[in-house]
């Protein structure tokens, strides 16, 4: 490395820190989406970063199914406290109350009133004009169409057939009365890149993303934990040496077979993982679409 | 090397599906090992639907429904992949000219770009068309992968001959960096493994060319250009600007100046989460604090005193046209350049350029995915260098006001001069010096004193200054109506409109203020001179400017009124909404605000718009003119 010039990990951190103090220059209440995965624990490292020796000038807000891992809640509240942030909870109790449950009301619709419905509703209800989220280019192919600034409608639809054209690093953050934008800071960052930036920068993670012995039933190639609760059958349930890959909802989040139990093995596995991401995560496996398709409705 | 060591590429890939683009990119990611098992498993899936004997890679790409639907690619996508040197970030674009803006937008930020040519088709006129552009953004690198050679029976005279006719274009444009590559990528020759079939080629694959590519020196270092985006203040003691250095480099203690405002100090320090840094450099987000505490706000820019860039309110740019609604000249646009706002106006067009012949044509409007040259007028100074020498401080957008829509990318040629630098001092000579030794005056036709007999009145004008809010534009038109009820021959000069047309070219820096003002007393004259009564509002902030008005008629016939109502009364009453603007930093150079009002000394009449309802400031304005013999009693009876 000659002098100047920073190491990518170094350029994609300064974009994602460019494109917040954008959105916390130009918008009136922005918010940031934090879901407790390590997407989110980078982007709130990068947060803290950008607006040093300030604290970030936005809350973080988690939409909670309810149906999330136990650990998952208390890394959270922990996580919030110890870094001062100020935690919105949002839940769709209407919905949490009436059970609803990907098991019983179909993946799709839990999604549905859970996620997307929640969110909206939480956005309407706050005032935010301007939500980051933690999503990436790579992670799935309509997300590789999506912009940096993603403008919503008044249903915080998603039109990729009309998306406003994004040029260099000037983002157009003007929006019509109720209209809204989600930004995703992280959209050119990989998997690797965000685990070796946690190895870079020490960032504390959710614990379950270690390897460790689980009961899990094997249903199409998924390993669903029996702790989940999306399983009637425990019988033929085993013990396997796994970890989970990417964070969900409990139901609909599988594990993967793993004996990665430190960073420096996380980052092997994936380099050379052979499947991708979200393979675990039956929300997108409904359709060829379907990710299209929820971020159509409003999803993040 | 360590992972995080690497260094990042970003290209573009451009051609239509039947170039083999698709398959390209798909045969770089396979042989990368950069495609996942399910992904593949998923298009295979999606393929086999469709009917299809082979995988078509090109559903890796297209992300969206629709675009499988129709097979073809309409926005950009974006893919990533890495080898052991280098990562890279492939922003995929579609080739038709009907997509021509999504291209431009992929492109924008591009340091390579692949062209792609089929090699039984030759350079076609998208080719070409492509090659255009890629200059236009001046994307430093460009490479011509000649695909499909494996249908040609690897030929060296196909290929040489489509190299010959592709250089004999490209002379034409502004690409200084070309290389031409014979591929398969269907079969993988010279992708990423070294081809057989064409001994007689002697370059490298494709990827090898891309991990090579020496971008570190395709930045500028050397002029300091930090665009203020936010302020930090955690608490009273510490200001901070946070921003990211977009070209040249920077340290501690180094003199600095502040745009606009013109303010000199030096770098404290610059901070970072991570510790301060005893240089920062190009493409670095960092915090500069500052020695002195000065003003500085978010669309401030701060530069080195011996490295200006040009601070101007009107410059010639290369635009493409990215709206379904057509551009139209001299409408208020939104101008954002670096992290500042302006309003700006297309002023001229000066040619629209034929994407496919490279002739320039004129035009008077551009349709979606025109590209041509114009020249564009702002309403504050944009701080700006040539965009072939400076990317960042050369590129701005334009935002239509009413739909919010980006609806240009520009790029900045050069700056444009209608205004003169008046650096001598017009008011003591009433501007007489100005004058071109080879104008003559003619006399007017008709003596002003024989249409004032004819009119039964006097002409004059009334000059109303004071801040935006204070009241001008109301009770001027009130006391028009007035006039014009009493018969009188009344003009109604408004600073706001002739803004938007005579003085659209200027913003409101003093020097631009100065011309305005300056014509707007030239266009009242003319009236003056017509026996009308010339009613002017404008804020006219600056005494020297009024007092050229004023030189340009006769004693008795200039009424300076001063309309006094202090800041927070007018700031309450907003009327245009100018006050929240300006607070908000979109509106800089704002009178009262961060631009000064010298209240007039002794004008003939103050009004104060505070206590006095618009009734009786308009009947003190008429005892004016009836004590002063403009018009007569006789006018109202």
């Amino acid at each position: 490395m000659n002098s100047f010039t920073i190491s990518f990990l170094r350029q994609l951190e300064s974009e994602s820190i460019h494109i917040m103090r954008e959105v916390a220059a130009e918008f009136k209440n922005p918010v940031m989406l934090y879901s407790v995965g390590k997407d989110s624990s980078v982007m709130v490292r990068l947060a803290q970063k950008a607006f040093y020796p300030a604290k970030f000038p936005f809350p973080l807000m988690h939409i909670d199914t309810g149906n999330k891992f136990p650990e998952m809640y208390e890394f959270r509240d922990e996580f919030c406290q110890k870094i001062g942030a100020r935690l919105i909870i949002e839940r769709n109790e209407e919905w949490i109350a009436k059970g609803c449950h990907p098991l019983k009301t179909g993946v799709d619709k839990c999604c549905s009133y859970l996620k997307t419905g929640a969110l909206l509703d939480a956005i309407r209800k706050h005032g935010f004009d301007a939500a980051f989220g933690g999503a990436r280019r790579e992670e799935e192919k309509s997300r590789a169409k999506e912009r940096v600034f993603s403008l919503r409608d008044s249903f915080g639809q998603w039109d990729p057939k009309n998306q406003r054209p994004e040029l260099w690093d000037i983002y157009n953050t003007r929006i019509n009365e109720g209209e809204t934008v989600r930004v995703f800071p992280l959209s050119n960052w990989t998997e690797q890149d965000i685990w070796e930036y946690i190895k870079l920068e020490n960032i504390p993670i959710v614990p379950i993303y270690y390897a460790r012995m689980r009961k899990v039933i094997i249903s199409n190639g998924i390993l669903i934990p029996v702790s989940s609760g999306a399983i009637g059958d425990n019988k033929k349930a085993k013990s396997v040496l796994c970890r989970f890959r990417s964070l969900g909802c409990m139901p609909c989040t599988g594990a993967i077979a793993s004996a990665a139990i430190t960073i420096d093995e996380i980052i092997g596995e994936v380099r050379s993982a052979k499947k991708s991401e979200r393979e675990n995560r039956v929300i997108d496996l409904t359709s060829d679409s379907s990710m299209e398709q929820k971020k159509k409705e409003g999803y993040f | 090397m360590q992972y995080g060591e690497k260094s990042l590429l970003r290209f573009t890939t451009t051609g239509s599906v039947d170039d083999g683009k698709s398959t390209l990119i798909g045969r770089l990611l396979y042989e990368t090992k950069s495609i996942y098992d399910d992904q593949y498993a998923a298009i295979e899936k999606t393929s086999k639907r469709k009917g299809l004997k082979e995988v078509e890679l090109a559903y890796l790409l297209d992300g969206l429904a629709a675009e499988r639907e129709q097979g073809i690619t309409i926005d950009v996508a974006h893919r990533y992949f890495e080898t052991t040197k280098r990562k890279f970030i492939i922003t995929d674009t579609p080739g038709h000219v009907q997509y021509t803006r999504n291209m431009v937008t992929g492109a924008s930020k591009a340091d390579c770009a692949i062209i792609l040519i089929d090699a039984r088709n030759g350079v076609l006129t998208q080719s070409k068309r492509h090659g255009f552009i890629i200059s236009l953004l001046q994307i430093p690198h460009l490479i011509v992968a000649v695909n499909k050679m494996d249908l040609v029976n690897y030929a060296e005279d196909v290929f040489s001959r489509i190299v010959q006719e592709y250089e004999n274009y490209s002379q034409k444009l502004d690409i200084h960096d070309i290389v031409f590559i014979p591929v398969s990528a269907l079969k993988g020759d010279n992708v990423v493994e070294k081809s057989k079939k064409m001994p007689w080629y002697d370059g490298t694959t494709l990827l090898h060319c891309l991990e090579n590519i020496h971008v570190a020196a395709d930045r500028n270092l050397v002029d300091f250009r930090f665009p203020v985006q936010y302020v930090i203040r955690p608490h009273l003691d510490f200001r901070g600007f946070a921003g990211k250095i977009v070209s040249g480099t920077i340290t501690p203690g180094e003199e600095v100046v502040i745009l606009p405002s013109g303010n000199v100090t030096t770098i404290k320090s610059i901070m970072t989460y991570d510790g301060e840094l005893q240089e920062a450099f190009a493409s670095q987000s960092v915090v500069l604090t500052l020695s002195d505490e000065i003003d500085v706000s978010r669309g401030d820019m701060i530069v080195r005193k011996k490295n200006l860039p040009q601070i101007e309110n009107s410059m010639e740019a290369i635009i493409c046209w990215m709206d379904e609604q057509a551009m139209t000249i001299n409408t208020p646009y939104i101008i954002k350049h670096t992290t500042k706002y302006a309003k700006a106006s297309i002023t001229k067009i000066v040619y629209k350029i034929d994407v496919d012949t490279l002739h320039r044509q004129p035009a008077d409007t551009f349709l979606l995915n025109e590209i041509g040259r114009v020249e564009i007028s702002t309403s504050a100074p944009i701080f700006f260098d040539s965009y072939k020498i400076n990317h960042a401080t050369g590129s701005f957008i334009l935002i239509d006001p009413l739909t919010n829509n980006t609806v240009a990318a520009g790029m900045i040629r050069n700056a444009i001069r209608h205004i003169e630098d008046y650096t001598d001092d017009w008011a003591d000579d009433g501007g007489k010096s100005k004058k071109s030794s080879n104008v003559i005056r003619r006399e007017l036709n008709i003596e002003l004193a024989q249409r004032e007999k004819q009119n039964g009145h006097k002409a004059c004008v009334l000059w109303f200054t004071g801040l935006s809010g204070s009241g001008k534009s109301t009770i001027a038109m009130e006391m028009e109506r007035r006039l014009f009820a009493q018969k009188c021959n009344t003009v109604l000069l408004d600073g706001d409109n002739i803004r938007h047309g005579l003085c659209s070219d200027l913003g409101f820096s003093p020097a631009d203020r100065k011309e305005n003002i300056r014509r707007a007393g030239e266009v009242a004259k003319v009236f003056y001179e017509h026996s009308s009564i010339v009613l002017c509002t404008f804020i006219s902030p600056f005494k020297k400017d009024r007092e050229f008005v004023r030189f340009l008629f006769p004693q008795d016939r200039f009424v300076e009124i001063y309309m006094s109502c202090n800041l927070d009364e007018c700031r309450k009453r907003d009327p245009n909404g100018l006050y929240k603007k300006a607070q908000s930093g979109l509106i800089k150079d704002f009178t009262g605000l961060s631009s000064p009002y010298e209240a007039p000394e002794t004008p003939e009449l103050i009004i104060d718009t505070e206590s006095l309802p618009v009734e009786k400031s308009v009947d003190m304005i008429e005892n004016y003119l009836i004590s002063n013999s403009i018009i007569s009693r006789k006018n109202i009876l």
